[in-house]
């Protein structure tokens, strides 16, 4: 199924512009997959390390969670704290 | 059991504030700190430090050094590992430089010695021969086209191009049309404002034991928020396999942020491989301070538009955080904090991590918000005095709640700012009344917390009572909160469990004890592996009885059938259970390993009075109260000591500390006489209320605590201060000397 991810616009550069990308995509691991793959330039900030939010709740690492097209979801800077 | 099983439901131990059980040990000195640790033929290592802080190292002479008697080993960067990229090269660059001195005291060798006193006179032996470089400490000047360049590859594939090479990586979020939104503005407030760097100051001085055989075994004793990431990090920086390393985390004396990276650490492990001994390494606090990470120093410019009733219509921010000689200044945070308390349809901001021949900065509770907090709360301040509004009750119109799409962007669950701020509009604090010379300053701030991989092992004992392995180092009174949380499912007394923080080698990995996180997922991780302890347990009574295991239930500390079709049987006690364990299947353990990703966001409202004194220009706090959302309160005492922490910490940072560079780059206040750090007589007595909205990520609803309570004092502090100077305080520390020069200009100005 499709998902829509919203990019913090300092990503948007590098995939031309874009404020909000749509890839196949059941898991927040294969979100991550699929935004690597068909956005190139957002690897290296993907591997660098990003959370993804998903209806507000905040994955930080997780691969698994579980997603659908109704889903808000974000791609965030990876979280850790002091 | 679902997660929210127990959520809103009166607690038998779950807020309750019994004794710590390691408050003994630590009030008599039993408890072995960093630096309490021995080992039969030991060596004490020393580092060379660069005097300069920009240099090439053109010459490295150790000649001098090794043939000094009593000097086993010297190393320099050759002594580690070669081609490591990404973090890990950036702390071993950090650790032990290769080709250029980038700080005031970046390590460039090290030795080891049969005492430390020849260790160090060894050192001062090593022979370097540098090329003084031009250098930058300051934030806007290392952005300035001009600037020396620290190194031309480290700038990221987010940074836009046509900016200076020390601007490493760049941010950009937000919604909406500011434009558009400041139209619609009846008044604008913009302003521009500085912080300075700030080290965490804790009072255990970063402290290590190493060995390490050419076999590549090894042992680490050391002080540290989190060893397994110790393990990692430093395996890989001394080339050796991760599990080869066992990490002991000692007790630890305060780290704030600072000690979830490594720095003596790998040296000592290089040095005992190379020396074949055990070497042991302990900074002097000038080392701490001039080459472990201290706070980003910064540079911010906010914009916010308000109407005449306090909405606010947009917000903008810059922040500009100059990270120290390596990227990762935290201005991500800075600028997702920045405006998060507040519900905005119109929001910009944008982060730029700056490097600058400064020490590598490191986390320091909430990293990064505390400074934007400063920033944003002082220009609203300044609004609700032109527009002549009161402070909290606009920021009760603007503060996000559940569905608010944050400032960020994702929409916010369940959340307890208007908890907060209601609490501090009826507190008694905040219409107390003024004296002559004082004024009152109200903030908001907000951290996200975090979840983070984590490992449980409890493990019960024939006579009932319980032992708990965790990995997360105990920064805040978490082993209280761990013997309460297990206590409250195995319902046993507090006092029957001993809780340990596990070494590397004896459980599954931990992250480190940062990002609020060790209540929230280390508690989680308890209570699922406390119920899997009950699971067996039941599963032993229901054996016993001859009956279906869900034919049993837990509870108060006894089995019991679950109804008259399970049959009459007497409720069995835990004790009577494990007594015969060994013979009616074996030892009874609870297990739980997981990532828990149900971290939830805090928001916290502080109260501050301030009376300046005009004439010397300094600060005393009167009056100080903090409110904080702990989602719930497992220990309330250590929730009100994080809070209270927090505060005491925040008035140092806003009032004095600050690490100060002369011209030629080098630190000039590296010791507690001269980077000053609230003592008792600085604080007044720090009130607390805790607030209770459950996160409903977690099965008691902790949300975390330990970082939120540092966001909103800069600010806090400086709108009292500012009230009661009669003039807006933009660059922090609010030392004597930046009050009277303010004071001073206003008086100029008529």
């Amino acid at each position: 199924m499709r998902v829509e991810v919203h990019l913090w616009s300092g990503l948007r550069s590098l995939t031309g512009g874009l404020e909000k990308v749509s890839v196949e995509a059941a898991s927040t691991g294969e979100l991550l997959a699929a935004l690597a793959r068909d956005y190139p330039q957002l690897a290296p900030v993907i591997e660098a390390g990003v959370s993804v939010a998903v209806d507000g709740r905040i994955i930080a690492s997780s691969l698994t969670e579980p997603l659908g097209p109704d889903n808000e979801i974000y791609l965030m800077q990876r979280l850790k704290g002091g | 059991m679902a997660l929210d099983d127990h959520k809103n439901t009166d607690f038998k131990f779950i807020g309750t504030r019994p004794d710590r059980p390691d408050g003994l040990d630590k009030v008599t000195g039993r408890a072995r700190f960093g630096a309490d640790a021995y080992a039969p033929g030991m060596l004490h290592g020393a580092i060379v430090r660069s005097p300069h802080a920009h240099a090439r190292i053109v010459r490295i002479d150790t000649t001098a050094a090794e043939a000094l008697e009593g000097v086993k080993a010297v190393v320099t960067r050759a002594d580690f590992a070669a081609d490591l990229s990404g973090e890990f090269g950036f702390v071993l660059e950090n650790v032990m430089a290769g080709e250029k001195a980038l700080y005031d005291g970046h390590a460039v060798a090290a030795v080891a010695a049969s005492s430390a006193l020849i260790a160090r006179d060894a050192a001062k032996l090593v022979q370097v021969v540098y090329e003084i470089l031009p250098h930058v400490t300051d934030v806007d000047a290392a952005m300035a086209a001009d600037a020396p360049v620290l190194n031309d590859t480290y700038a990221d594939a987010t940074v836009p191009a046509g900016l200076h090479p020390n601007v490493v990586r760049y941010h950009d979020s937000g919604h909406g049309d500011v434009e558009a939104g400041f139209a619609a503005a009846d008044l604008i407030v913009e302003d521009s404002f500085k912080t300075e760097a700030t080290h965490q100051g804790y009072i255990e001085p970063h402290a290590c034991l190493a060995t390490l055989g050419n076999d590549g075994k090894g042992e680490l004793w050391c002080t540290t928020q989190g060893h397994w990431i110790a393990q990692k990090t430093c395996a890989a920086l001394v080339g050796i396999d991760t599990s080869q390393l066992r990490v002991t985390a000692s007790e630890i004396g305060g780290g704030f942020g600072g000690k979830t990276t490594v720095f003596i650490e790998p040296v000592a492990l290089a040095l005992s491989r190379k020396a074949n001994r055990p070497v042991k390494i302990v900074m002097n606090r000038s080392e701490v301070f001039r080459a472990t990470g201290p706070t980003s120093s910064t540079s911010m410019d906010v914009k916010i538009g308000m109407m005449k009733d306090g909405t606010i219509t947009a917000a903008q921010g810059v922040f500009r955080l100059q990270g120290g000689a390596f990227p990762g200044a935290p201005m991500e945070f800075s600028a997702m904090c920045a405006f998060a308390p507040y519900n905005l349809e119109n929001v910009k901001q944008i982060g730029y991590d700056v490097i600058s021949n400064r020490p590598k900065q490191a986390a320091y509770r909430a990293p990064g918000a505390p400074m934007a907090s400063f920033a944003v709360e002082s220009v609203i301040d300044d609004l609700c005095k032109q527009l002549g509004l009161d402070p909290i009750e606009v920021r009760l119109k603007n503060a996000s709640r559940e569905g608010t799409k944050a400032s960020y962007g994702p929409r916010f669950q369940r959340i307890g700012l208007v908890e907060t701020l209601e609490a501090a509009k009826t507190h008694p604090h905040y219409t107390a009344p003024l004296k002559p010379g004082q004024g009152r300053g109200v903030s908001c701030g907000f951290w996200f917390n975090h979840g983070g991989e984590t490992s449980v092992s409890l493990a019960l004992s024939e006579d009932g009572t319980c032992q708990i392995s965790v990995g997360t180092p105990d920064i805040g009174g978490s082993r209280a909160s761990m013997a309460l949380m297990a206590a409250e499912v195995l319902g046993i007394a507090y006092e029957n469990f001993r809780v340990t923080v596990a070494d590397t080698a004896t459980l599954g990995y931990n992250d480190v004890s940062h990002g609020s996180r060790v209540t929230y997922a280390s508690g989680l991780a308890t209570i699922k592996a406390a119920q899997d302890a009950v699971a067996k347990l039941c599963k032993r009574a229901a054996a016993k009885w001859g009956i279906p295991e869900d034919a049993v239930y837990w509870e108060d500390g006894f089995a019991k059938p679950s109804g008259a079709n399970a049959g009459n049987f007497d409720p069995i006690p835990l004790a009577e259970i494990t007594k015969d364990m060994g013979s009616t299947g074996g030892p009874i353990s609870g297990h739980f390993e997981a990532t828990p990703e149900g971290a939830g966001v805090s928001f916290g409202t502080h109260i501050v009075d301030a009376e300046v004194d005009p004439e010397t220009g300094k600060t005393a706090v009167v009056r100080y109260t903090v409110i904080q959302d702990a989602g719930k309160a497992i220990h309330p005492t250590y929730v009100e000591g994080q809070f209270q922490g927090g505060a005491a910490q925040g008035i140092g940072w806003a009032l004095n500390e600050e690490y100060i560079y002369g011209e030629d780059g080098r630190l000039q206040n590296s010791i507690f006489l001269d980077y000053r750090v609230p003592v008792a007589s600085d604080l007044p007595m720090i009130d607390t209320v805790i607030v209770e909205v459950p996160n409903p990520g977690h099965p008691y609803g902790v949300r975390g605590v330990g970082e939120t309570g540092i966001v909103p004092p800069l600010a806090a502090i400086a709108n009292a201060v500012s009230a009661a100077a009669g003039v807006r305080l933009r660059h922090l520390p609010m030392s004597p000397p930046r009050i009277l020069r303010a004071l001073k200009a206003q008086a100029s100005e008529g």
